[in-house]
């Protein structure tokens, strides 16, 4: 089942009159031609669409909180500042059928009586810039854009607004002082943006996934979209997959299949290359939880795992870990996840903005004993002191960077210990190149 | 509003803050500010030392809140339940947030000009703990001259923003902001550009910590061999309302004058700070109020007043072992003393 990459290989789908063709931009006449914007809205939450840039929250509800005081302009900002490692979908949807976008940009905006809207797209993507211009531009010439659209009486302005290239950049508040011109730190919440967003007046953000799927939900209803997928998780969604496998790339699954299968089907991932065993899997992005073979394999009831969002986080953080924005890193047992862990750990540290304390202060003390550790410098009691500082920054940040820095320095020890310790009792044999620690039972040798 | 707080209830205006309502309690509830600063607009949110936990949103959602919130920014709901002092998480994340501060702070109070009157000491004093964890180099910074009267010495920083919304507060064309990121973050005049705004003299008294500092008043002295006189003088620019530090019959600085919470009462001139240092120019009102508590009232005003066993008592029933690994045992064991000669 493919909902948003269903003809992105249909050569010239970039162009206006190719995506018309194939059946784009009918959801823009049917909304505005014979829906209202509660009618969207409520398809949208029947469609049980979940935010598609990491926390997963409802769509619909999402929208539905939005304030709508008379005399105020509301805004959509769609947010396409995509940098966690290991996660590439929007890059690739935006820069293969940038109109996917456009037309699910031109919906929600309707939906939500927006008539200014934005896109904010990372600094370092300047060529999906020149694209999505382009694709606007055309839009502004077919009428889908700019004065009363289609007759309808509806009118929307779409702006790209590239970012500096910061990863802080993405978290939505963030995001809003960026898009004002402003440096990029986090609003303390609340108020939340439905409140008070761009320029203090209500916004929504989204995920450039979660907009591009509202079309499709116009055109064949929110039933039909909840039909996918398993309970709460409803619908296909994009994953990145990337490392040691035989076809990295950008699939598009429907929710509910299981792990395994994406590991290692040939639609897929195919496995993992060859004479190698699967090691560990970051299955959200590089600040879920990383989880070892068995964890993301299996749950701790003895099930299969699914890729949804309730199967991926059961158990916790003991066992499990997120969907989050399904950038799927698959590492086989020749990686060293103390050197996996410190290049997450040096990434949050540069990444911080420095605003609130543990997290500007935290992530920096995080990645030096790391590295201590990694370079053959590590004591015992370092091992320890990660979890708690990790704890300490855990839930007393202003924005979600804190959490997204301590949780993967804190699940790689708790799954894999063995291997920070042994590069504090082996620091000779540690820090050799391209040394990695042997787990019983590895079949790989050095 | 009913509001409680550390068990203690008190009605409150909607819109208060839980720090000004804690505020409203006393000193012993209040939680630490390192960053809030009352009268700077947008300040606060940012240090997370005043977290606190809501074990009851309010009467209608009376749902604890998942997170610690922080006081500074957060306002009281009716039949909010808060705990500040009485909560091990709180007292638990407080001591982190020491160490998370004092990280990559220099501990220079030995030749720190702030030394004395200084937020971070008090706060690590009071919520944090003797010894430290890291053995980590720390990040640092060339002292920076922000114009001709004020000393940056990053080093120090906390990153707490009070300067930049004083910038804000007094000059629309504000020069004085952050540059970079995370711990490499540093305040900056953009391209070295000095601030010569008539109250930019106000950065140094907001600064919790000894990060900028008066060059006029730089290594003259510690605050507590000074005495703090309050003086006005009829100036054209502000109310003329300060305080003057004496060293003897000299006057050695002049700041604002602070509130029981080390927060200046109004902003000050240049002219006043920098340039006004005879005892001619002011009219002297009478000795600042120090608390009893303060270093810098040691050994002055009313000392003779306090009972000698008074402070014994406290300080026995204050005691507290210091763990910092070193060798006491020669402290029980007469026979290990050296010997006399």
């Amino acid at each position: 089942m493919k909902i948003l990459t269903q003809h992105i290989d249909v050569p010239g789908i970039e162009t206006i009159d190719v995506f018309m063709k194939n059946g784009g931009y009918k959801a823009v006449e049917k909304a505005l031609k014979s829906m209202t914007p509660d009618e969207v809205t409520e398809e949208v939450k029947k469609s049980g669409l979940r935010g598609r840039g990491g926390a997963g929250f409802p769509v619909g509800m999402k929208w539905s909180f939005l304030a709508k005081p008379e005399g105020v302009p509301r805004y959509l900002v769609c947010n396409a500042d995509e940098s966690e490692p290991g996660t590439f979908k929007d890059h690739y949807l935006m820069w293969k059928t940038p109109h996917t976008l456009i037309e699910g940009m031109i919906v929600s905006s309707f939906a939500l009586g927006a008539n200014t809207s934005y896109i904010y797209v990372r600094g370092e993507l300047m060529y999906v810039i020149n694209i999505l211009e382009k694709a606007i531009q055309e839009a502004y010439d077919k009428g889908l854009l700019g004065k009363n659209i289609l007759g309808s009486g509806y009118d929307l302005d779409l702006f790209v607004q590239p970012g500096g290239g910061a990863y802080i950049c993405g978290e939505e508040t963030a995001l809003l002082e960026s898009l004002e011109g402003k440096r990029g730190n986090p609003r303390n919440k609340p108020p939340f943006p439905a409140v008070k967003g761009l320029w203090q007046s209500p916004t929504v953000v989204n995920n450039v996934e979660s907009i591009s799927a509202t079309s499709w939900i116009v055109n064949n209803g929110g039933d039909a979209y909840a039909a996918i997928g398993v309970g709460r998780s409803t619908g296909t969604k994009l994953i990145s997959a990337s490392g040691h496998i035989k076809k990295p790339g950008v699939y598009e699954i429907p929710l509910g299949i299981t792990v395994e299968e994406f590991i290692y089907s040939d639609e897929y991932c195919g496995g993992i290359r060859d004479g190698h065993k699967l090691k560990a899997v970051v299955a959200g992005g590089s600040s879920v939880p990383i989880l070892s073979a068995e964890n993301i394999l299996t749950t701790e009831a003895g099930e299969k795992r699914l890729m949804t969002y309730e199967s991926l986080s059961e158990g916790g953080f003991a066992t499990g870990t997120m969907l989050g924005s399904g950038g799927f890193i698959v590492m086989d047992e020749t990686t060293c996840i103390v050197h996996n862990t410190l290049t997450f750990a040096r990434f949050y540290h540069h990444e911080s903005c420095g605003q609130c304390s543990p997290c500007r202060e935290g992530t920096g003390w995080m990645d030096k004993v790391i590295k201590r550790i990694e370079t053959g410098k590590g004591r015992m009691e370092d091992i320890d002191l990660l979890v708690d500082v990790a704890k300490k920054i855990e839930g007393n940040t202003i924005c979600p960077l804190g959490d997204a820095a301590s949780w993967p320095v804190a699940a790689a020890i708790r799954h894999f210990r063995d291997e920070f310790e042994w590069h504090v009792t082996h620091p000779e044999e540690a820090t050799k190149p391209g040394a990695v620690y042997m787990r019983p039972g590895a079949s790989w040798t050095v | 509003m009913k509001v409680t707080i550390d068990n203690i209830t008190l009605e409150v205006e909607p819109g208060t803050t839980i720090m000004q309502a804690a505020r409203m309690i006393g000193p012993e509830v209040a939680p630490p500010a390192m960053c809030y600063y009352e009268p700077l607009k947008g300040s606060g949110g940012k240090c997370r030392a005043c977290l606190v936990k809501v074990t009851a949103g309010s009467e209608k959602d009376p749902r604890p809140m998942p997170k610690l919130v922080p006081a500074c920014i957060t306002a009281v709901q009716d039949g909010m339940i808060v705990e500040n002092t009485v909560n091990e998480q709180v007292l638990e994340t407080r001591k982190g947030i020491v160490e998370f501060l004092l990280l990559n702070h220099p501990l220079d109070c030995p030749v720190c000009d702030q030394a004395g009157e200084c937020h971070l000491q008090d706060f690590s004093f009071e919520h944090g703990v003797s010894s430290t964890r890291t053995v980590e180099d720390r990040n640092t910074f060339e002292p920076v001259d922000l114009g001709d009267n004020i000393k940056l010495n990053m080093n120090r920083c906390i990153l707490c923003y009070r300067c930049v919304y004083t910038a804000d507060q007094i000059t629309d064309g504000r020069v004085h902001g952050v540059m970079h990121r995370g711990d490499h973050a540093e305040i900056s005049t953009y391209i070295e550009k000095a601030i010569d705004n008539d109250f930019s003299g106000n950065v140094i008294d907001v600064c919790p910590v000894g990060a900028l500092t008066d060059k006029t008043y730089r290594f003259k002295s510690r605050v507590w061999f000074s005495k703090p006189m309050d003086a006005h003088c009829s100036c054209d620019k502000c109310s003329g309302n300060v305080t003057l530090w004496y060293r003897g019959d000299e006057v050695i600085r002049v700041t604002g004058r602070k509130n029981e919470w080390g927060e200046l009462k109004e902003f000050i001139c240049n002219t006043c700070r920098f340039d006004r240092k005879k005892t001619s120019d002011w009219t002297i009102e009478g000795p600042t109020n120090v608390s009893r508590h303060s270093v810098i009232s040691a050994n002055k005003y009313g000392a003779g007043l306090i009972k000698p066993a008074f402070p014994i008592a406290q300080a026995a029933r204050d005691f507290k072992q210091i763990n910092d690994d070193r060798d006491r045992s020669f402290l029980t064991n007469q026979a290990s003393l050296p010997a006399k000669k």
